[in-house]
């Protein structure tokens, strides 16, 4: 029988390994996986990557996990924020290294690692500093770059719902990043806030099939900005 | 001669004017997200957010935020009827794809031949970030820049050859300012309208660039 419910967080993380290429979803306050990031902090993994579209904001969560000393590099397009104090300091001290890529890029470079694609020429970013060095050529009169894949060993994403065979819906603009690292990681641990029996999820409707979800783990709704809950009148 | 600035707000209604109904339109963060209060009754439009979002509605009323609903610039907002949420890699197809009809960007310096600065200033210590600016400026069928055409020491934003890091090369088809509207062509600037009472030798004298008649 196929029982991709985890326990407990901690026991869907526990074979986090050093050096790992980790991806955490999440855009802004939606979709962002703190129990999970909570979870690998506890864990204790060492020297990782980590992509996300930002790098932190305040003092929790993925700004948390960077203070650790952790973390070795971060991929991500948008790491200054208003509140990624533990980002700049650990970014101009040279304790961090950043690897800069353009949101769709960075999306289409997990999306390229997830169907099995070698690489892709995209026209994104030709001609500025972010193209410096890579291989460029032109096709059919437009000028494309060269990009390359980006594989993890693990993915922690956060969805609305799922079921013991891994399948996922998610919530509104909290789907962003879930889907495509889902499929890129060799190992895809998600959040549910609803875990249902088989065919409960419209099988039209499902956004992610369970073929690239390895464990799922039930977490609390709470009222807090990150947690996507609507808050108390 | 006298002549009245556009208010930031007649600027982003100017903007309005100018997008057909059925267009499909991202609204870049900061000073373009005004011009949605601005579209023509009557007029369907439908936006999009990079985060996911085709059909983003309004900011809701207070009390009924709901943060897994927000928009590039992380702020709440709600999903008109008809609506649709989906991935990040299917929502920048609908940029590099050339799905969306027109893109509004915020711009620190336009050449004439329209490429784009507006993700780094490249000040040195800076700590650079892009987001999406650079699939959006080189994704939409038409990218539009709407900023202030002169700094506050006076000196013109749009110019010969952008001396911030570019952020693309010839996107920019339109730029709308406090003073006039002028297309980017390959064959450099021409004018669209002006301000009442700015007369088009002032306004070159302004930019410091020919400006091709309208």
């Amino acid at each position: 029988m196929i029982d991709k419910i985890a326990a407990s967080i901690d026991e869907a993380l526990q074979d986090v390994p050093d050096g790992a290429t980790v991806m955490i979803g999440g855009f802004g306050t939606a979709g962002i996986p703190n129990e999970l990031i909570e979870g690998l902090i506890r864990q204790g993994a060492r020297d990782l990557t980590i992509v996300n579209n930002n790098a932190g904001n305040g003092d929790h969560g993925l700004a948390a996990l960077l203070k650790t000393g952790r973390v070795r590099k971060v991929i991500c397009s948008f790491p200054r924020q208003v509140d990624s104090h533990v980002f700049d300091e650990l970014y101009r001290s040279g304790k961090l290294e950043l690897e800069l890529v353009p949101q769709g890029n960075l999306a289409e470079r997990i999306r390229a690692a997830g169907a099995g694609i070698g690489a892709f020429f995209c026209p994104t970013a030709f001609g500025t500093e972010l193209a410096k060095g890579k291989e460029t050529r032109e096709i059919g009169g437009r000028q494309y770059v060269l990009e390359y894949p980006i594989h993890a060993e693990l993915a922690l994403i956060k969805a609305e719902a799922g079921d013991r065979w891994g399948n996922l819906v998610y919530r509104m603009s909290a789907r962003n990043f879930g889907p495509v690292m889902a499929t890129a990681a060799k190992k895809t641990v998600a959040t549910v806030h609803r875990i249902v029996e088989l065919g409960e999820l419209d099988p039209e409707a499902i956004v992610t099939p369970g073929i690239f979800v390895n464990k799922i783990v039930k977490i609390e709704r709470v009222a807090t900005k990150a947690g996507g809950f609507r808050k108390a009148a | 001669m006298g002549y009245q600035k556009r208010t930031k707000e007649q600027l982003a209604a100017r903007i309005a004017q100018d997008i057909p109904d059925g267009a499909y339109v991202n609204l870049g963060i900061g000073m373009p997200t005004h011009v949605a209060n601005h579209i023509p009754a009557g007029r369907e439009v439908i936006l999009h957010s990079e985060n996911g979002i085709l059909g983003m509605g309004p900011a809701p009323a207070e009390g009924q935020e709901d943060y897994d609903l927000i928009n590039a610039g992380k702020q709440p907002v709600s999903l008109l009827a008809g609506g649709a949420f989906f991935h990040h890699a299917d929502s920048f197809a609908m940029m590099r794809g050339g799905h969306l009809d027109i893109c509004v960007l915020g711009a620190f310096q336009v050449s004439a031949t329209g490429d784009l600065a507006n993700w780094s200033t490249g000040e040195p210590g800076a700590i650079p970030a892009v987001g999406g600016a650079m699939d959006l400026a080189i994704g939409a069928k038409q990218t539009w820049v709407m900023m202030d055409l002169l700094t506050k020491k006076g000196e013109s934003k749009v110019v010969e050859r952008c001396t911030y890091p570019l952020t693309g090369i010839a996107c920019v088809k339109r730029i709308y300012t406090e003073l006039c509207t002028l297309a980017c062509t390959p064959q450099g600037l021409r004018l669209i309208d002006a301000v009442e009472g700015l007369n088009h030798a002032e306004l070159e004298r302004l930019v410091g660039l020919p400006i091709a008649a309208a």
